[in-house]
């Protein structure tokens, strides 16, 4: 531990005994880890089985969770495992299933332009990190000491100095969940039970019929136009 | 850790998922693509967070409440992302983005033939909801 430390001091006075010909075991977990996650990820963005895509990306969701355990913030990982892979991912699955995706190979997965895309990925790329490696190239993480994301820092630098955007996004999540249900309910009232559901059965059968735009009342119930009128 | 390491991965998983929006065709599969976007972005902020900690003695720890923050608006975005694919799918019955091109201006002629002669009853529908 003590030679940890000094070694640590030293890294931070003159940098010297870093370098990437002698890799510490972390950044040897981490090269690794990160490969079997860059994979996976092409595999999710090139398989032609759709369902495989989704089971690909758990792969490398918790690939990137076990990166950020390596980076010692381990409050985050768990909520990428908690949230990603266990929320994400079987959203994307049901989504899968409910617009019925081929189980098997399905050959048109890939668009016509792919060519480009790939030309437009290789060079971003290439420039990405041509970019970080020249910005960063004498810079190192020093993760010795206590654990910079913890539960208890995470926990109270999010509720001492990030209170009021917590309070925000939970507004937010509100509203997503409300969208999400209007969207997904109306079209299956209307294309469900017509009788039950008048107002989007008149509102369907006169649009095609007089091919008249509806006007900001036909929201309303005819009873209630009616009564208004 | 060198910064390198981190920062060359999430170079290389955002180019992945940048290649995935651009080349795939089902939305579903474009919106697993985004989710690789969005962590990379995640991975980028993780990392820089820890480094300034203790590099910078910053102690407000933003990198990693935007984290939290950036997981908590995908998953929102994933649940309305599909909620808005489910009712194209069930309007059009079909989740291929190559043929969802109504308001496009170049491309009536030569790709949506097939599809708008077949439904035109539909599209008033459409419209008529669209509108309503």
């Amino acid at each position: 531990m003590t030679l940890a430390s000094a070694a640590a001091t030293a890294s931070l006075a003159a940098s010297g005994p870093h370098g990437f010909l002698s890799p510490t075991g972390v950044e040897i977990a981490f090269l690794l880890v990160g490969l079997a996650t860059f994979g996976a990820a092409l595999v999710t963005v090139t398989t032609r089985q759709l369902v495989h895509a989704a089971l690909w990306l758990v792969v490398t969701l918790g690939g990137l969770a076990v990166e950020y355990l390596l980076l010692t913030a381990e409050f985050i990982a768990w909520v990428q495992v908690l949230i990603y892979v266990g929320s994400v991912v079987v959203l994307l699955l049901f989504g899968l299933m409910l617009t019925r995706a081929p189980i098997g190979r399905s050959p048109d997965a890939d668009s016509g332009n792919r060519w480009a895309a790939l030309t437009v990925a290789v060079a971003a790329a290439a420039a990405l990190v041509w970019v970080v490696v020249d910005a960063f190239r004498a810079t190192w993480i020093d993760l010795d000491g206590p654990a910079a994301g913890s539960t208890e820092v995470t926990g109270a630098s999010l509720f001492q100095n990030w209170v009021l955007p917590f309070e925000a996004l939970s507004v937010l999540l509100l509203a997503a969940l409300v969208g999400a249900i209007v969207l997904s309910r109306k079209a299956k009232a209307e294309s469900s039970s017509p009788p039950m559901n008048a107002r989007g059965a008149t509102q369907s059968s006169r649009s095609v019929t007089e091919s008249s735009p509806p006007g900001p009342d036909t929201r309303q119930d005819p009873a209630e136009q009616e009564g208004a009128r | 850790m060198h910064l390198a390491y981190p920062a060359v991965l999430a170079a290389l998983l955002f180019c992945t998922g940048l290649y995935g929006v651009l080349a795939r065709r089902n939305a579903i599969l474009v919106l697993m693509s985004v989710e690789l976007m969005l962590n990379a972005v995640n991975l980028n902020l993780v990392a820089f967070d820890v480094w300034l900690s203790r590099a910078a003695e910053e102690t407000l720890h933003s990198g990693q409440a935007l984290t939290l923050f950036t997981i908590a608006i995908a998953a929102a975005e994933i649940g309305i992302g599909l909620a808005i694919v489910l009712a194209v799918h069930r309007n059009r019955g079909t989740s291929d983005i190559d043929r969802l091109r109504d308001t496009a201006e170049g491309h009536e002629s030569p790709t949506a033939d097939g599809h708008d002669n077949d439904a035109p009853t539909i599209d008033g529908t459409e419209k008529a909801e669209a509108t309503a």
